[in-house]
């Protein structure tokens, strides 16, 4: 069973990357515009900036 | 018309030193809207970012430079058909992301938590060969999670509990904050022993869903809010400012200051309480005082904000309200009343109030039972602590606020915004309506009264040419044609009319004298509250009664309201004779006229007196203390400012059906609440006999916790769904 020494706590560390990455994501403000940020998914304006 | 708007003074400053000014837009349709928007205002100079939040239809402006050409920018969204009006973000809206921030944040944590505790501890349950060394390591995982977990996640639980315990109280907060503090600390302590059963996982699963509950609640009312905000910003008019040098321009209201002089053209609304300095007027004050006979006003009178200036141009000086003026007397009786109204007693606090102590009792007899039948301390102390553990509130708390959300949620979709989270529930206890007339059962704005009698055709002409006219009657004629062409080349002759050449023949729209039609009018201008103007176009004539007349599904929606068994009055500022004729016309016999702010928020304390549980539904400066004072209150989205800040919701549209949508919805929502109240103490009817006699494993406790919780979430949604039904076939049905 000491294998479970090293799986959980990687199991833990793994969710911990998960839920840091949330907070962070929380914290610049991506959940303001949920709508936008859905349809600014779609824009291409930045392929017009590559050819220019 | 170019608008020289200068709207620095909203405009906030960064720590960075970068300015911005938040805008309310109108007229975004779609999501392509946004790029369209951006890449406008990309090529503006001087401005550093233009950035659009959909989901509130909201544009930030930042820039750094002293200024940049605003102008510019509102000459580009208005050419695109958007409309944008600056916004002047409320200190509490601020606080209100933080918080829902903070919750959301919470959430994460317990969610987190819970999710891989709940992966150890369903090894240890179902591992029925774990030896007892690999059990206390999960069960030593497991507090490394949960008590730092809890320590963050738990802070809005605890904070509030802490609150009521030392103001004496007892909330619903206590008993969620002592059932999670106990199992965890039952849960240490049995770790350390080496004790084969922890509640780890009960502990972080409460916090999880109950955090759920809240976040949705939360972020539900700051979506509601946020679109009243938007609504009111592009409604808030702008004054012209008359400066030192003569120099015109406009400014938003929150930028005047006293002594400043504004102008009022005719067919504007007085931007500001202040006192005429030049120029004379006849003003409509129907929405500050109910009364719709227009009053003459000449150098030295007080004006009121929202007055329509029907003829003459003012100036006007800004002044502070000065104690004895009328705005100063509502907002006294404002104070006053809210002050009185008894702080409404919420379900759920009401139930648990009951609950708390009950639990807690029980425990403790448990504990006592147990020592009487010679059981260890131990035992009997863990048994004690699992009655907390398993009767802590967690179906009881998401009872109310599920229910709440679902039912506010479909409200929201159909145009009523909630504006106070105990409005349902005491929407759903009212047993007397009161309307307030002017603005409220009739239009804000006037309209043709005698527009069936009128040859089609002919109105219609006569809207094309009101259309070239801003004068609020014109206004009134060409509302009946809204979309109808303006006729090219015509001509206002002001404080007479339009005249225009249609088909070789000359038609005019105006003074009865303009259109040589004194003795037709005559007749018609005999009451005092409706104006009459004339049309001719050559030999075809027409008289046009315009005044404030009834909305249109009045009469449907107090019958309506009469068909549930409410008592229906009407209260109105105006003068009797209207107030006689609009109840007869609506069949509602108990009214009243000529009452002042006073009287009303009389007349709602002798009913209330009589037990009485009154909806007041108003819209008007002189309303705001009865819309206090009642049990409840609503306004349509068209009401002055200081009305809506009074009444607990606002409705949107033409119509007055979203009244009776709302009281169906929220008797519909009080049903499910109390039903949901009623499955999460059967669930306790169960769940703490168990934990008394000792057979409750954490296993058996997670299952019935969890499983009481959905329940009573999936029984909540039944709120939102019949809500939306019932709208949409009142929506076909008003279309048809």
């Amino acid at each position: 069973m000491t294998v479970l020494l090293f799986l959980v706590p990687l199991a833990l560390l793994l969710g911990a990357l998960g839920l840091a990455a949330f907070v962070w994501s929380l914290n610049t403000g991506q959940y303001e515009d949920l709508e936008g940020s859905a349809a600014r998914a779609l824009s291409d304006d930045d392929l017009k900036d590559a050819q220019s | 018309m170019t608008m020289d708007v200068d709207f620095s003074a909203l405009a906030t400053q960064g720590p960075d030193g970068a300015r911005r000014l938040e805008l309310a837009l109108d007229g975004m349709t779609c999501a392509a809207c946004i790029f369209e928007i951006e890449a406008a205002l990309k090529t503006i100079p001087r401005l550093a970012a233009a950035r659009v939040n959909y989901a509130d239809r909201r544009l930030t402006l930042e820039w750094t430079a002293p200024t940049f050409d605003f102008a510019a920018v509102a000459e580009r969204l208005r050419r695109m058909g958007y409309r944008a009006r600056p916004f002047e973000r409320e200190s509490g809206e601020r606080e209100e992301r933080e918080t829902s921030r903070r919750l959301l944040r919470c959430l994460a944590v317990a969610a987190f938590a819970s999710v891989n505790v709940m992966l150890l501890s369903e090894a240890v349950w179902l591992g029925g060969d774990m030896d007892a060394s690999t059990r206390d390591f999960f069960h030593g995982v497991s507090a490394l999670i949960a008590l730092p977990a809890a320590a963050f996640a738990g802070q809005p639980f605890f904070a509030s509990a802490f609150a009521a315990l030392r103001a004496k109280r007892l909330n619903i907060d206590v008993p969620i904050s002592l059932g999670v503090l106990l199992s965890l600390a039952m849960s240490v302590y049995e770790t350390l022993t080496h004790a084969p059963q922890a509640y780890f996982d009960s502990a972080t699963m409460l916090l999880a869903f109950l955090l759920l509950a809240r976040y949705l609640d939360h972020a539900m009312r700051r979506k509601t809010r946020a679109v009243a905000a938007n609504l009111a910003a592009l409604r808030a008019p702008v004054a012209l400012r008359l400066g030192p040098d003569g120099a015109q321009s406009y400014v938003p209201l929150a930028a005047l200051t006293p002594g400043d002089l504004v102008l009022a053209r005719p067919g504007e609304r007085i931007p500001a309480d202040g006192v005429v300095v030049s120029g004379e007027a006849s003003l409509d004050e129907s929405v500050v005082t109910g009364e719709t006979r227009r009053r003459n006003v000449a150098t030295g009178d007080a004006v009121y904000a929202g007055s329509m200036d029907f003829d003459g141009a003012l100036t006007i000086k800004v002044e502070a309200a000065a104690g004895g003026s009328l705005i100063d007397e509502i907002e006294r009786l404002v104070d006053k009343a809210t002050a009185a109204r008894s702080r409404y007693m919420r379900l759920a606090d009401r139930v648990s109030r009951l609950y708390a102590p009950l639990v807690h009792l029980a425990a403790l007899l448990t504990a006592l039972a147990w020592l009487a039948a010679d059981a260890s301390l131990h035992d009997a102390l863990v048994t004690a602590i699992a009655v907390l553990i398993v009767t802590c509130p967690c179906a009881l708390a998401l009872a109310v606020p599920a229910v709440q959300v679902a039912a506010s949620g479909a409200l929201f979709r159909a145009g009523v915004l909630l504006n106070s989270a105990d409005a349902l529930e005491r929407l759903a206890e009212i047993d007397t309506v009161v309307f307030d007339k002017t603005g409220t059962l009739t239009t804000p704005e006037p309209r043709v009264a005698n527009a069936p009698e009128i040859d089609p055709a002919l109105l219609e002409l006569a809207a094309r040419l009101a259309h070239s006219s801003r004068h609020p009657l014109a206004r009134a004629v060409a509302r009946e044609y809204p979309r109808a062409a303006a006729i090219e080349g015509a001509r206002e002759e002001q404080g007479a009319g339009v005249v225009a050449i249609v088909d070789g023949v000359e038609a005019r729209l105006g003074d009865p004298r303009f259109c040589g039609l004194e003795r037709d009018c005559a007749a018609r201008a005999a009451r005092g509250d409706a104006s009459v103007i004339a049309f001719r176009h050559g030999e075809r004539t027409a008289a046009l009664v315009v005044r404030q007349s009834l909305r249109r599904d009045a009469r449907e929606t107090i019958e309506a309201l009469a068909r549930r068994g409410l008592r229906v009055i009407i209260l109105s500022g105006d003068r009797v004779a209207p107030v006689e004729a609009a109840a007869r016309t609506l069949g509602v016999a108990e009214w009243r006229g000529a009452m002042k702010p006073a009287d009303k928020v009389a007349r709602l304390e002798a009913l209330r007196a009589q037990g009485r549980k009154i909806l007041m539904i108003g819209d008007g400066i002189n309303d705001a203390p009865a819309l206090a004072a009642a049990h409840v209150s609503l306004s349509p989205i068209d009401a002055t400012e200081i009305a809506q800040a009074a009444a607990d919701a606002v409705f949107l549209g033409e119509g007055l059906a979203p009244i009776v949508t709302t009281i169906d919805a929220a008797r519909r929502a009080r049903a499910l609440m109390r039903q949901n109240l009623a499955l999460s103490l059967l669930y306790n009817a169960v769940a703490a006999p168990l934990a008394m006699a000792g057979l409750l494993t954490p296993l058996i406790a997670a299952v019935a916790m969890s499983s009481s919780s959905l329940i009573v979430t999936l029984n909540a949604l039944r709120a939102g769904r019949e809500t939306r039904r019932e709208a949409s076939t009142q929506q076909s049905e008003a279309a048809a």
